[in-house]
Order: structure tokens, then C-alpha cells, then sequence
């Protein structure tokens, strides 16, 4: 299988401090409280990384969730950060109203497939319309960890419980249904991959707008068994990468040369760099139909497609169409909140 | 037929002597939904308002766009007496298919009006009739059908308008301001009014049995529905996110919201200080504003019953994550697929216990649109100073109908913001502090926001797993002093919801409790039963719950104690119950739940009734002479 990742100079040791003075232990959580192995757990750890990396002050993060093993995760990652453990597939709404409240926040979402592809389906495909900033993580294992082990929605066809169970439904692709309705940013990893999951975050991070980001993350109690097909061994054989991905950051001054026409270069919100190196096909992540066509293909071919798949990053969010005031909403005063009496005297006026 | 289209009143002889009455009638109009009669009948009812006469108007309309009946009525009233009156004095009868049944609930000796091919004459003695050819005397006036079918609404206006002794100029007067000044839509409806105006000096015999004449009682007061004072009361009181999802009856609160905001609420760099979001869903409206919420700004959103049962989840989230946030239920009759556009007061338990697990909800009851402008400011405090969701429960007769008022006032009072500490204020704890601790042993404890810039700030927010310090935790002891200490913030909100407004007359024996839209028939009631039958009562009106201390003490203080409210199981009544405990026998319950606005006759007759042979409950039925209907013991 190909590196799912670019070597890039940039890659030097990681420093122990970030530009903004902070360790990687300050963007640590609690202690997780998940199975030892679960790939909730992996991925915990990578959005620590790429938040240290990205020099995120993580007092300016807002970390929001549904209701799963996956939701419960926010909890054990950038404890600096204020967290939201909220209902069940209805963290969208909940992050809609903190955005709208502090468009200044920069907000995370941790979901799991359960809560996403079934009781917040609706939810999700809403917040997709909107295209609210928010990373939206989907942590997707095929089952609803939680409750311990029932099919979700993202279960694909003829993959099997421990029981025995054959699930004859065919799979939700979240990164399909996002591309359909237009989100601007649409990427799969793989708990399994860190470095390529590292880049997509840190790409995310640098992204203006919805950013969803479903990861393949093993549950190993309930859905890692022969016959499953999120499980590691699986999803390790199954991974198709789209392309190797390179991430630069805006005040890095990398010059990085290729062979012409093998590497896509895109230029995301914050000034950096996302660098996509082709594989075995031009696949251009701008282009909706191409990325539609390909995922499906996947799933005809029973495989795990992985890499940006759809990435649009000039697309407005919502909080851009509001026109709201720059300050925070809830920060505004009474002196700027309440209109004059003379506008009162003037509305009953009109009434009288 | 009996009534030819040219046919004029042949049936006009004096009932009730020459006496006049002045300033005192109700006008009752029957059309069909989605003719435009709305707007004439504004127009009626404004003009009467501009004879300085008190007057209420109540829409009854149905749940379709066009084609089914609705009516309108219209009650002039020189004392102020503005509840809904079941006795019509004059009918405009313009719809077919309820014409028969219009008539027939008439009272002896009132005035019909009707569109002459209905043939409504022959089907009673004691009323009198007036045939309209509506089509003919529209024709006249425009080649335009739809404009023809506007307009005529407008020509009965000016029938009835002439007949009460409306001034012309007041009609016109109220067309301008119908229209906006528009000139182009004043001018053919004031062709329409003088068309009717003409119509009726010509043809309807010169009898005036009831007259509007001028007073001076409406003078520097304004007309506005209680979805307007409440969105008006909202920008005023700092409200900053708003979300929605329409229905019936609440969509004009977040609608009239949007517009005030729009043009009140831009600042001076251009930029909205405000945000609206129409949500995909009640569920949703309710996660964004508890979001909204949690990351600190005062957030709002109105519905109806319906959809509180979507918000149910989130409405425990927001009690035991301690989440501000403000709901507007503007009640209707249930459910889902009931009667959409009646009104009711049906939803006090819906709220009151919104949701799983021990929940109570502070609950704000305005009864005119002048505590709906007052609560909501109000609420958004309460919200941010109990950190909890705030409902206010209005109904569809408050939301929906126009009422007079006073001009509201101008809070002066500044924002309560609650308990949030900042990041120089963690400083200075050296940033030690607890989510959920008890600091001020009022049960309500600190917060910080999601972005303060500290780094002690930051907790994390779920249900209740959780002890003083936000850490998770299923212990026992954790979780039961978590629901305690909420039992104890609910205690707290006791001394600052709205108190009760409590008229305690001292020769009192008996006491009525009601709240909301039924206020202004009890006062009504009260009033018939103080000068026609010498009985004098006191009475308390809820403002909010938690109940307070007071509600006790004013049974305490009577025998009997009559709870009204526009439900079928007397719900509030059953809260007061609990409430009192050992006194709980002094209780009775009078309860109007038809859909239609409670009215006065209906209170005062059953009071009577009650008191007389001691019935405990009574539900009041329909019909102007056989008003209750007993059912046994509750
Ligand atoms: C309204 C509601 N219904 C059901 C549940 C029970 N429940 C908790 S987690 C869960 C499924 C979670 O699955 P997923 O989102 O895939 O998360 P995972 O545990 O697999 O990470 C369910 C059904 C709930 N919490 N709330
Ligand atoms: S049950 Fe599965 S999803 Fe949940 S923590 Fe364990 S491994 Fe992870
Ligand atoms: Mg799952």
C-alpha cells in the first residue's frame, strides 16, 4: 500500500513547544475511560496533535458532542477547551447556537455513526446546508459501541455481528451525502493512519466553513471480529487512498518541487497549503460528480476510500451570510443591544 | 327564494323599544377564510377605537389557507369590558354555508346583515333582517372580480359603520392606516365604504338601536397583538439569537421579531446585533438556543404545543446542564392535528414538567399584551440569572388577537446577566472555582463561557453525571445533591418570577385564582357578579410558576376558592392542589375548554350555580342559555 502521506521538508521532529508557547500537554484531556484499543481513542490523540501543531490556543476551542463512545471523547482532549456532551444526534443544533452566539470560537464536533447516519441524520444533513464552522468528526465503527454492538446505519451490506447477525442493508456514505449537499469540505481517514488523519484535521482546522471528517475508527469490542469490515484488519487491507496528502502552513516557507502536473495544490482560508499527490488517477477534489462517482465505486468494490474527497474552501458559511456585528453577540452591551426610547415612542406611535 | 338580489330590508320593526344603547354592542362577521376580510374587519374595529369607545376584536379562524368559514367579532365596550361576549347584537352574514347556524345562535332581537342570496330572513321571527345585494353594489364599483370580492367586504363595513354612527372620517382615517397610506389600495376602499355608507342611508329604515358614539376612552392607546408586544418586549430586553420553526399560532412573534430587529437592531457599522435562524425543526430550534445560550447570549424561540413535545429532550438537558435559554409557548388546542387556530390553555403540565427525569421549569403567564412586552425582557434575565430554560406561556387569544393597550413602557432597568465569572475575575480566585458549586447557597451557581481566555475557564458541560467541579461522576451522593440543589434554585426563583396580582376584598368569602387570557373575563365575571348579584370576590392572578407562598395563603384566607382556566382537567387547579395540601378541599374548578376565548357570562353563571348547590367542578358548555354542564366530583 502507498504512504497516505507526503514527505515534505517540514517534517522535522516536533518541537516540544508550539509558536504560541504551549506543550502538547496542553492540549491533553482526562483520562479516556474507553476500551483499550478503540479507535475513538487514536483519534483523541490526533486531533491533539494537529491543534498543537496548528498553535491553536485551545481557550478559543469549543468542543461540542451527541451521545456515544465517540461523543463521549471530547472530554478526553484539549481540557482547556469548554466541551458540550449534548443529546443524542443533536450536537449540530447546539453548535449552530454557540456559533451564533461566538462566531469567534473554534469549534469541534465529535459524533459517531449512530449518531449521525441514524437519530441525527436530519440534523447533520442541515448543518451541511448551513455549512456552520465547525469541524464535524464523525467517528464511524459500524455499530453503536455504546449500547454495545447493535448495526448502525454505516454498516455495509453482508458485514456480520459477533452474534452472527448479517446485516442485509446497504451502507450511508456521510461523505457522499455531505458532497450532495454541498459541503465544502469532505474527507475520510483512518484511525489506523495518524499522519494522514493529522493532515485532514490540520487542513480542517485551516478551513473556513463546515469541515466533516468521517474516520474509520474500530470499535474492538464489538466490531473488529472475522467477518466485520471496520475493523483494523480490514479496513488496513481496504484502504484506497485518493491521493498522498502534504499539508503547509501559512508562515512556513517550504518550496516543494514535483514532477508538473502531479501534485494539486490548494490554498485554504488561513493561507495554507494542502498538497495532494496524485496516485494511480488525476482524482480532482473540486469536482462534485467525479467525487460522487468514486464513492460509489468504493462501495461496489467493498473498499475504504480515504484522503480529501471533496474540498470547495471558498464556499460562504453561515455566519458570513448573517452580516452579524464582529463582536461576539454575546458580548454585546445593553448600550448596543437596546434600541432608544425614541425608537419605542416611534413604534407605538405607529400603533396608537 | 324569498329575497330577490335587488330585494331591500322589509323586516325592520323596533324590539326593544326607542332606548339607544351607546357604546356597548357586539358585531359579529361571518366570511369565508381567504377572502380578505381581515383587513376590513381591522378597519371596523379601529374606527370604533378612534370614537375614543374601548373595543377588542377576536379573529376565529380556521386552520386553511382559503375555502373554510371564519368569523370575526367585535366587541365595543364603554366600560372596558373586552373578554369575548357569546351574545352577538349585530351578525354580517356572508358566508353560505354557516349562514343557517349564524342565525340560529343569534339572541332575540338581534340585527342580521346578510349577502341578500343567503335568504337568511325566513329562518327566524325575533331577529331582524337587512338583505345586501353585496354582488350588485361591488359590481358597481370595479371590473376587477378579486378587487369585487375585497371590496365588498369593505361595503359591509360601511353598512355597519353607517348604522352605529361611525364617523366617516374615523373610517377613513383607519383605511390609511390599514393601507399604510398607500393610495392606491385607499382609494377603492373608500369608493367600497361610501358605496355601503350610501347603500344603508338609502335603503335600511332609520332605526339606530345601537350606537358608537364618541367618547374619550381610548386616547394615547395603542392596538397590538401579544406576538408583536412580545417580540417588541424581546428587542428591547437584549435578545440576541432567535430560532424557528413555524407554526400556528407563534410564527408572527418570531416574524414580527425579524422585522423590528431589521429595523431597530442594526448598528452603526451596518451589522446586525442580532441573529435569526429558521430552524428545520422545534428540536433544533431548542438545541440552538440552549447552545446559544451556554456560549452566553440571551436566546429565544416560539412555539405551540406541539412543538414543546419536540423540545422535551432538550428541555432536561437545559434543567440539569443548567442552560439559559427562553421558550415561548403560544398554547393552542392539542394535539398535533387538533384545532390549530383555537386557543387554549392546555399545555401548564406539558411545560411545568417538560421532559424526563425531575424536572420543574420556571414558567412566566402574561394575561395582556403589556406583560407580554414586560416578560419578555423579564424572562431573558430570569434565563440568564437561573441559567435554566424560561417558558413563557401565552395562548392564541393573547398571541394572535388585537388588544388595547397602554403604550408600553421603556425598561429602564438594566440587564441581569446572572452569575458568569470572566477570565480577570478567575484571576483573582487564583482559578479555583466549581461549575456547580453552591457558593451563594441560593442554589444557583457560576459559569464561565466557552472563549473565556483563561486557563482555569474551561468545564465541561453534560447532564447530570457530573459533582461541583464538572468532573463526571455517577456517585450517589453526587448525583443527589446535583438534583437537590436544583430543587433549591427552583425554591429561589420563587422571590423573583412575577409575583401574583392579588385583589383581596374584605368581606370576601370566595376567592378566584386564573391566570392568562382568562383574566379579562374574570374581571368581567366579577364585576356581574359584584352589581347583579351583590356577591363580592377576591382574586388572585398567577403571573408565574414555581406557585409562591401567596397562592396558600389566599386560600387559606376564603371558604371556597374557584380556580378558572381554559382546560377540560383544570390543570393549574391540580398544581394549587398539590401545592396546598391539607386546605385542598376548598378547592373548585371552573373550566371552558371549547377552543373559543373564555367569556364572562359563562364564569358568573357557574360561580351561581356552584355556590349554590355546591358543585365542585364545572365544565361550561356551549349555547347562550344552558351555559354549564356538571361533571361530579374531580
Ligand atoms: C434519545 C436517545 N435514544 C437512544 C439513546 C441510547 N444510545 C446511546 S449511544 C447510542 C448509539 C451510539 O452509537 P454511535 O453514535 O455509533 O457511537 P459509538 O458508541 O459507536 O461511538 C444510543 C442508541 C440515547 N442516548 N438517547
Ligand atoms: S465499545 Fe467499542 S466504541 Fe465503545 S469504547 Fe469500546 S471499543 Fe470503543
Ligand atoms: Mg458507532
Amino acid at each position: 500500500m502507498a504512504e497516505s502521506t507526503l514527505k515534505l521538508p517540514n517534517e522535522a521532529a516536533v518541537p516540544k513547544e508550539n509558536r504560541i508557547g504551549l506543550k502538547a500537554l496542553d492540549y491533553q484531556g482526562g483520562k479516556s475511560t474507553l476500551c483499550a484499543g478503540c479507535g475513538h481513542d487514536a483519534v483523541s490523540n490526533q486531533i491533539v496533535r494537529a491543534f498543537y501543531e496548528m498553535n491553536v490556543k485551545p481557550e478559543k476551542v469549543a468542543k461540542f458532542s451527541g451521545i456515544g463512545c465517540s461523543s463521549k471523547t471530547p472530554a478526553y482532549f484539549l481540557g482547556r477547551a469548554h466541551g458540550f456532551n449534548s443529546v443524542h444526534g443533536r450536537m449540530p443544533a447546539v453548535a449552530t447556537g454557540a456559533m451564533l452566539a461566538n462566531h469567534h470560537l473554534i469549534s469541534i464536533g465529535v459524533s459517531g455513526d449512530g449518531d449521525t447516519a441514524s437519530i441525527g441524520l436530519g440534523q447533520f444533513m442541515h448543518l451541511v446546508r448551513r455549512n456552520i464552522p465547525l469541524i464535524y468528526i464523525i467517528e464511524n465503527n459500524g455499530v453503536y459501541g455504546l449500547t454495545k454492538g447493535q448495526f448502525s446505519a454505516t454498516a455495509d451490506e453482508g458485514s456480520k455481528l459477533k452474534t452472527g447477525v448479517v446485516n442485509d442493508l446497504p451502507p450511508m456514505d456521510l461523505c457522499a451525502l455531505a458532497v450532495e449537499l454541498g459541503c465544502g469540505f469532505v474527507a475520510r481517514g483512518y484511525a489506523g493512519d495518524p499522519k494522514q488523519m493529522v493532515n485532514i484535521l490540520k487542513a480542517a482546522v485551516a478551513h473556513d466553513g463546515l469541515a466533516v471528517i468521517d474516520v474509520i475508527s474500530p470499535c474492538v469490542t464489538f466490531n473488529n471480529h472475522d467477518g466485520s469490515t471496520k475493523g483494523y484488519a480490514y479496513s488496513k487491507e481496504h484502504d484506497e487512498l485518493l491521493h498522498q496528502i502534504g499539508f503547509v502552513q501559512s508562515y512556513e516557507q517550504i518550496e516543494i518541487d514535483y514532477e508538473p502536473g502531479t501534485v494539486r495544490e490548494v490554498t485554504l482560508h488561513d493561507g495554507s497549503r494542502l498538497l495532494l499527490k496524485k496516485l494511480e488517477e488525476d482524482y480532482d477534489p473540486s469536482n462534485a460528480v467525479q467525487a460522487l462517482q468514486r464513492s460509489h465505486k468504493a462501495i461496489e468494490d467493498g473498499a475504504m476510500l480515504t484522503g480529501l474527497i471533496y474540498l470547495r474552501p471558498e464556499k460562504k458559511s453561515f455566519i458570513s451570510l448573517l452580516n452579524m456585528s464582529d463582536k461576539p453577540l454575546w458580548s454585546l452591551t445593553e448600550a448596543e443591544t437596546r434600541p432608544p426610547k425614541e425608537a419605542l415612542d416611534q413604534i407605538m406611535r405607529e400603533l396608537m | 327564494m324569498p329575497d330577490s338580489m335587488t330585494a331591500t330590508a322589509v323586516l325592520d320593526e323596533p324590539l326593544t323599544g326607542a332606548a339607544s344603547i351607546v357604546n356597548d354592542c357586539t358585531i359579529h362577521v361571518a366570511t369565508v377564510n381567504g377572502s380578505g376580510s381581515m383587513s376590513s374587519n381591522s378597519v371596523l374595529m379601529r374606527s370604533i377605537f378612534q370614537m375614543g369607545v374601548p373595543v377588542s376584536g377576536k379573529n376565529m379562524f380556521p386552520s386553511n389557507i382559503a375555502g373554510l368559514p371564519t368569523w370575526f367579532t367585535i366587541r365595543a365596550n364603554k366600560d372596558g369590558w373586552i373578554a369575548r361576549k357569546k351574545e352577538v347584537d349585530i351578525m354580517v352574514c356572508m358566508n353560505a354555508s354557516t349562514a343557517r347556524e349564524d342565525v340560529e345562535a343569534l339572541q332575540p332581537g338581534a340585527v342580521c346583515i346578510y349577502d341578500a342570496p343567503l335568504a337568511c330572513k325566513g329562518i327566524r321571527e325575533d331577529v331582524t333582517f337587512f338583505a345586501v345585494p353585496f354582488a350588485k353594489l361591488a359590481g358597481e364599483l370595479s371590473q376587477d372580480s378579486r378587487l369585487r370580492k375585497l371590496l365588498t367586504n369593505m361595503i359591509y363595513v360601511g353598512i355597519v359603520a353607517e348604522r352605529l354612527g361611525i364617523d366617516r372620517d374615523e373610517i377613513i382615517n383607519a383605511i390609511g392606516k390599514q393601507f399604510k397610506g398607500k393610495k392606491k389600495a385607499i382609494d377603492p376602499n373608500v369608493a367600497a365604504i361610501d358605496k355601503g355608507i350610501e347603500y344603508a342611508r338609502e335603503n335600511l329604515p332609520k332605526q339606530h338601536h345601537w350606537r358608537i358614539e364618541r367618547m374619550n376612552a381610548t386616547a394615547g392607546k395603542i392596538i397590538i397583538d401579544g406576538n408583536a408586544a412580545a417580540a417588541i418586549g424581546a428587542m428591547f430586553g437584549g435578545c440576541t439569537v432567535v430560532t424557528w420553526y413555524p407554526i400556528t399560532p407563534s410564527s408572527s412573534l418570531c416574524e414580527s421579531l425579524i422585522d423590528y430587529m431589521k429595523e431597530y437592531r442594526i448598528g452603526p457599522d451596518g451589522k446586525a446585533t442580532f441573529a435569526i435562524v429558521q430552524a428545520e425543526d422545534e428540536l433544533a430550534a431548542m438545541g440552538m438556543v440552549l447552545g446559544a445560550g451556554w456560549a452566553g447570549a440571551r436566546s429565544l424561540t416560539s412555539t405551540s404545543g406541539p412543538g414543546i413535545s419536540l423540545m422535551a429532550e432538550f428541555a432536561g438537558l437545559g434543567y440539569f446542564a443548567e442552560l439559559p435559554g427562553v421558550i415561548w409557548d403560544i398554547q393552542r388546542v392539542g394535539p398535533s392535528t387538533g384545532l390549530p387556530t383555537r386557543t387554549a390553555q392546555g399545555d401548564i403540565f406539558e411545560v411545568y414538567y417538560l421532559s424526563h427525569g425531575d424536572t420543574q421549569h420556571i414558567a412566566l403567564i402574561p394575561a395582556s399584551v403589556a406583560e407580554c412586552f414586560e416578560f419578555a425582557g423579564e424572562a431573558l434575565d430570569l434565563a440568564e440569572m437561573f441559567q435554566t430554560p424560561i417558558f413563557v406561556l401565552s395562548d392564541l387569544d393573547l398571541g394572535m388577537n388585537n388588544w388595547m393597550s397602554d403604550p408600553f413602557v421603556y425598561p429602564t432597568k438594566p440587564y441581569r446577566r446572572g452569575k458568569v465569572l470572566d477570565a480577570k475575575q478567575l484571576e483573582e480566585l487564583g482559578g479555583k472555582w466549581g461549575r456547580y458549586l453552591d457558593v451563594d447557597g441560593d442554589g444557583i451557581p457560576f459559569r464561565t463561557l466557552p472563549g473565556t481566555d483563561h486557563p482555569m475557564a474551561s468545564y465541561f458541560t453534560r447532564g447530570s453525571g457530573h459533582d461541583a467541579h464538572a468532573r463526571y461522576s455517577e456517585k450517589p451522593s453526587d448525583y443527589k445533591a446535583t438534583v437537590d440543589r436544583l430543587a433549591k434554585k427552583h425554591e429561589t426563583a420563587k422571590q423573583f418570577v412575577p409575583p401574583p396580582v392579588i385583589d383581596r376584598r374584605a368581606d370576601a368569602k370566595v376567592g378566584f385564582i386564573a391566570y392568562g387570557t382568562t383574566d379579562v373575563a374574570l374581571e368581567e365575571a366579577r364585576h356581574q357578579l359584584r352589581s347583579e348579584h351583590g356577591v363580592e370576590t377576591s382574586y388572585l392572578r398567577l403571573r408565574a410558576l414555581p406557585l409562591t407562598a401567596d397562592v396558600k395563603a389566599f386560600v387559606e384566607a376564603h371558604e371556597r376558592v374557584y380556580v378558572v382556566e381554559q382546560n377540560r382537567d383544570g390543570q393549574m387547579g391540580d398544581l394549587i392542589r398539590l401545592d396546598v395540601g391539607d386546605i385542598q378541599h376548598k378547592l373548585r374548578k371552573i373550566l371552558h375548554y371549547t377552543g373559543l376565548p373564555c367569556d364572562a357570562r359563562s364564569i358568573t353563571d357557574s360561580l351561581l350555580q356552584m355556590e349554590n348547590d355546591g358543585t365542585r367542578v364545572v365544565r361550561i358548555g356551549l349555547g347562550a342559555e344552558a351555559t354549564t354542564q356538571t361533571i361530579g366530583e374531580d
